[in-house]
């Protein structure tokens, strides 16, 4: 199936087979390995990327259910050399130790902070609830979110996260399992 | 070329390896994409033990894009046995361990068939095409019925499921008295039996295999912690001439032991690599990585402690069963065996004997697990010390207080035969207590005991010790373990005065190039962004033991400072023949070289660049400044530290809650206290959750049940607690750096500390034992003295969503 994507400011038109996964196509027709799968169930949130700028797990999206729209993958955040604050706040804060979580964890976390530009420890922990870390025990990721918070003032995510919301209106819902 | 103003040892510096890992920019191995690459798919047993009877695969190889289907008996010839590098007593009986099972299964798991194909996607089409008879045999599944007399054997070549029994008696060994005398007149007794259950590792980055061969040499990528070990061990298994193979692990998203492992998966995708001539790629999925990565743990428990009535203990005994799973890996045999010399912990008992037997079951096979030894002695013991508390009616830290050794007995040979070479328990645990508000929490308890509040509080303790900073070659070669404990180190100065340092262990998450940078830094007075560190690759790093058993810097790390070291030394030789003054005479602070006396300096970078140039050196002396080191430490590393953990527990629903954790660790002289803390706070979540959420469950056919992330419970951020953290700094003596490790004492120290709050909590209403994981219904079955008829392991899909207030659709359903 043909689908046409913007990913990360570049559009993109390719054939795809109907069952290929939003994150296998980013990964290997792409090469947008900054994206990675951590397990099949939908449960570890590491595949995280964000979807007319919502962030969905991309190993329950088809990519041809991307057809026609916008992603945002960790590869995508930092604009003109500048690190996205909530990139620095989990750089800042130790919120990684080896890394493989963190794109969706970061990617996550913007959206978390979209919804709730002011969250408390607890709302943090139920935001990032379905993204798993082995490394960290969240206790620098619960930090680093509060502390982007706190040096981001609302809406000021990058340019590419602008989202037209009238154009979502009629968007078909995507149950993707967890995240939110 | 600048000096540092303050020290690099000791400052939070933030990490150099986050700028790719924050960006995207990473190197997994699964990213790794060569021309003409193909990828292995392989197929695993449904079954946990069967003859397998046949094997027809001519529908899979015609599916399109299939190159290639081979069985065991394919590669039978040529595939040798996996290798256990620890054979822990002269008759160990160890069974033959194909990487591809040629004419029997022995667990749920085990891969039976590959194909090769052009596209992961097709490799997996066509393994369902392939068509496996099985003739089953019975499963062995519990441990004390598969030591029985009339047991099903695992492998019936063997003769017996008892792969070994190991014995330390401290009487034999004249660390102490005999045992069983001492318990025979002992004034107080007291028994448990303790079931430290089965773990998945669970790293976050799933095993991933690429091999580029070629006719004179192979090259392997692999998610793995030991590169080193691994070549060693390739080149062992196969005969490929070692110089012939280049190991290479690149970004690798965690292990936690579990990539401390020569996998059948490495050899399969090496042999069919060679045999295509063409590079071939496996990445394994969540599920396999559970049923074929190695598992953790998985031990019964008989703890015997005695005691004189006023609270001295006098003797412990252990007999231990070992779960090894249907064979041995890498070190599978030797992990209990680690225990054994921690069980005594850091209390002064006078006689001692521990007893293992390590058993084959099919099930996947147990191997190193953040700890691997320690965290289940460390449990058993703090366990059992609560136990002894509670017989005696004292408190548990008063109990702990009057058998610790004492700050001022150090150094203190252990009856186990360990020397510990310090530590304070006393500050640590005063520390701790100030930190947690220990007496005003056990007010709170006796009040709510008093009112009979349906949420009783529990304080449990856990005052650690681990043996680690693996280790002196020659004890383990006492302890029949095939490989040293040395780590190597190497420095290139190069003439811009810019520093590459080779180390070789391997970082998979812990920081060493930042922490390393820093030794660095310090040592040769140079900045910390002038040194790049390298590691991994054994065409870079060719000396190495890797990282594991919190030994990277207490080993590695020292490594590091005695090649700084070599090179000052030279760069003072070459420096005092540049200014025409005695060596003796030459100082060296922050990076630049005085004569003592005069006002007359070298910069460390101008005698690199000399060196380098060699126009003008004194004889003999060779150009460059370049050096390298290996250091074997005399002694093991103790950190140590007290764990105080609150739970309340809801006697009507069994749910537990952490209230508050305090954990105030020392682990002697610390480079960086920000990855220190980190290490600390994952540590702790993994131990937490062996004692609230974790394990892994094999059914009664032997099919493990819990081989997704939806069903083996690794706890998310709404499932841990805010950890309240600090540390006392008793420098080691074993080393340079007076450093001791940090990477496993978290889960160490906070399983015990966790399920010690739980019994304290309904202690009164007759409870001293709950089986981990502590889920609601086990806490609930405890209380209510429920036993059988209703079910204690929470059911597949069950997740973690029951122990939340919140409905799980309020939240969004990720469990």
């Amino acid at each position: 199936m043909r689908i046409t994507v913007t990913v990360d400011g570049v559009d993109y038109r390719d054939d795809v087979e109907p069952r290929t996964l939003l994150v296998h196509y980013l990964r290997e027709r792409l090469g947008k390995t900054g994206t990675v799968v951590g397990c099949d169930t939908s449960n570890c949130g590491a595949c995280t990327v964000h979807l007319d700028g919502h962030s969905v797990k991309s190993c329950a999206v088809l990519a041809v259910q991307a057809n026609g729209r916008e992603i945002t993958t960790i590869e995508g955040l930092a604009r003109d050399g500048q690190l996205h604050p909530v990139q620095q706040a989990f750089h800042q804060n130790h919120a990684l130790q080896c890394g493989f979580c963190t794109p969706g964890m970061i990617m996550q976390a913007i959206d978390l902070l979209a919804d709730n530009p002011d969250p408390d420890e607890d709302e943090v922990r139920h935001g990032l609830e379905g993204n798993l870390c082995r490394c960290t025990g969240y206790q620098n990721i619960v930090r680093a979110v509060r502390d982007a918070a706190q040096k981001m003032s609302p809406g000021s995510g990058p340019e590419a996260e602008r989202v037209d919301e009238t154009a979502l209106v009629d968007r078909a819902p995507l149950h993707t399992g967890g995240g939110e | 070329m600048t000096a540092t103003v303050e020290p690099e040892v000791g400052k939070a510096r933030r990490r150099k390896e986050d700028a790719r890992l924050i960006t995207g920019a990473t190197r997994w191995t699964d990213n790794l994409q060569l021309t003409g690459m193909l990828h292995m798919a392989l197929l695993r047993s449904p079954v946990a033990h069967a003859r397998i009877t046949s094997i027809d695969v001519t529908e899979a190889v015609k599916m399109p894009g299939v190159l290639v289907v081979l069985t065991g008996q394919d590669l039978a010839a040529e595939q040798g046995s996996l290798p256990c590098a620890w054979p822990i007593t002269e008759d160990m009986l160890a069974p033959p361990a194909p990487s591809l099972a040629v004419d029997r299964v022995n667990f749920a798991g085990e891969a039976v068939a590959l194909v090769v194909a052009r596209s992961a996607a097709e490799a997996h089409d066509a393994l369902s095409l392939i068509d496996v008879d099985y003739e089953d045999l019975p499963v062995v599944l519990d441990l004390e019925s598969a030591i029985a007399d009339d047991a099903d054997l695992v492998h019936p070549d063997l003769g017996s499921n008892k792969s070994a029994t190991w014995v330390f008696d401290s009487a034999d060994a004249g660390t102490g008295s005999d045992v069983d005398q001492t318990i025979a007149d002992a004034e107080v007794v007291v028994e448990r039996t303790f079931r430290q259950q089965r773990l998945i590792p669970a790293f976050m980055e799933p095993r991933s295999v690429v091999v580029d061969p070629s006719p004179d040499s192979v090259t392997m990528w692999s998610a793995t912690q030991v590169p080193h070990i691994l070549r060693w061990m390739l080149a062992a298994v196969l005969g490929i001439p070692e110089q012939q193979i280049r190991v290479i692990a690149p970004d690798v998203g965690g292990g936690f032991g579990g990539k401390l492992q020569v996998t059948p998966e490495e050899v399969l995708t090496l042999l069919v690599a060679r045999r295509l001539g063409k590079p071939v790629k496996w990445t394994e999925s969540r599920t396999e990585s559970m049923l074929s990565a190695h598992h953790g743990r998985d031990q019964l428990q008989r703890i015997t402690i005695s005691a004189r009535r006023d609270g001295t203990v006098t003797g412990l005994k252990v007999d231990l069963l070992a779960d090894m799973g249907a064979y041995l890996r890498l070190v599978s045999p030797g992990v209990p065996i680690l225990g054994a010399f921690m069980f005594n912990a850091i209390y002064k008992f006078p006689a001692y004997r521990f007893t293992c037997t390590n058993v084959f079951t099919t099930k996947v096979p147990t191997d190193a697990y953040r700890g691997a030894g320690r965290p289940e002695a460390t449990f058993a013991i703090e366990r059992i010390m609560d136990e002894l508390a509670a017989e005696l009616g004292v408190d548990p830290l008063e109990l702990r207080e009057r058998n610790w050794i004492k700050h001022d007995e150090f150094p203190f040979t252990t009856v186990a035969g360990l020397t510990y070479d310090s530590g304070n328990y006393e500050a640590a645990t005063a520390r701790a207590k100030e930190l947690f508000g220990y007496e005003a929490l056990r007010a709170e308890q006796a009040e709510r005991r008093a009112n009979g509040d349906p949420v009783q509080l529990g304080i449990g303790i856990s005052t650690y010790t681990e043996m680690c900073g693996l280790a002196p070659s020659r004890v383990l070669g006492a302890l029949r373990y095939a490989a040293g404990g040395w780590e190597h180190a190497a420095i290139r100065m190069l003439p811009t005065g810019k520093v590459e340092l080779i180390t070789g262990t391997s970082p998979h998450g812990q920081g060493h190039v930042t922490a390393w940078s820093q030794i660095v830094a310090d040592r040769l007075g140079v900045p910390f962004e002038d040194v790049e560190v390298l590691h991994g690759d054994t065409r870079v790093a060719h000396r190495g033991m890797d990282s594991y058993g919190s030994r990277s810097l207490a080993v590695g790390g020292v490594a590091v400072v005695l090649a700084a070291d070599k090179v000052l030394a030279k760069a003072r030789t070459v420096a005092a023949h540049l200014m025409e003054v005695a060596e003796d005479d030459v100082e060296f602070t922050a990076g630049t070289f005085s004569v003592r006396g005069t006002s007359t300096t070298m910069a460390l970078g101008d005698v690199v660049v000399a060196a380098h140039v060699a126009h003008n050196l004194p004889d003999g002396v060779e150009p460059g400044l370049d050096a390298e080191a290996t250091f074997d430490p005399e002694n093991f590393s103790y950190p140590h530290g007290t764990h105080l953990c609150a739970t309340e527990v809801d006697t009507q629903t069994g749910a537990v809650k952490i209230r508050s954790y305090v954990c105030v660790d020392d682990v002697g002289k610390v480079v960086n206290p920000l990855i220190v803390e980190g290490q600390v706070h994952g540590g702790l979540a993994q131990g937490i959750a062996q004692a609230l959420y974790e394990e892994a469950v094999h059914d009664e056919s032997g099919t493990l049940t819990t081989a997704t992330l939806a069903d083996y419970l690794v706890p998310s951020a709404v499932d841990l607690p805010h950890f309240t953290t600090d540390r006392t700094e008793t420098p080691a003596t074993s080393n340079p750096l007076g450093v001791k490790g940090v990477g496993e004492a978290g889960t160490i120290a906070s399983t015990p500390a966790v399920v010690n709050s739980i019994v304290d909590a309904v202690r009164h209403m007759g409870v001293s034992e709950v089986e981990m994981p502590c889920t609601p219904m086990r806490v609930w079955k405890a209380i209510h003295r429920r036993g059988d008829g209703v079910p204690t392991t929470p059911g597949a899909g069950g997740g973690l969503g029951s122990l939340d207030s919140r409905s799980a659709e309020e939240r969004g359903g990720a469990e």
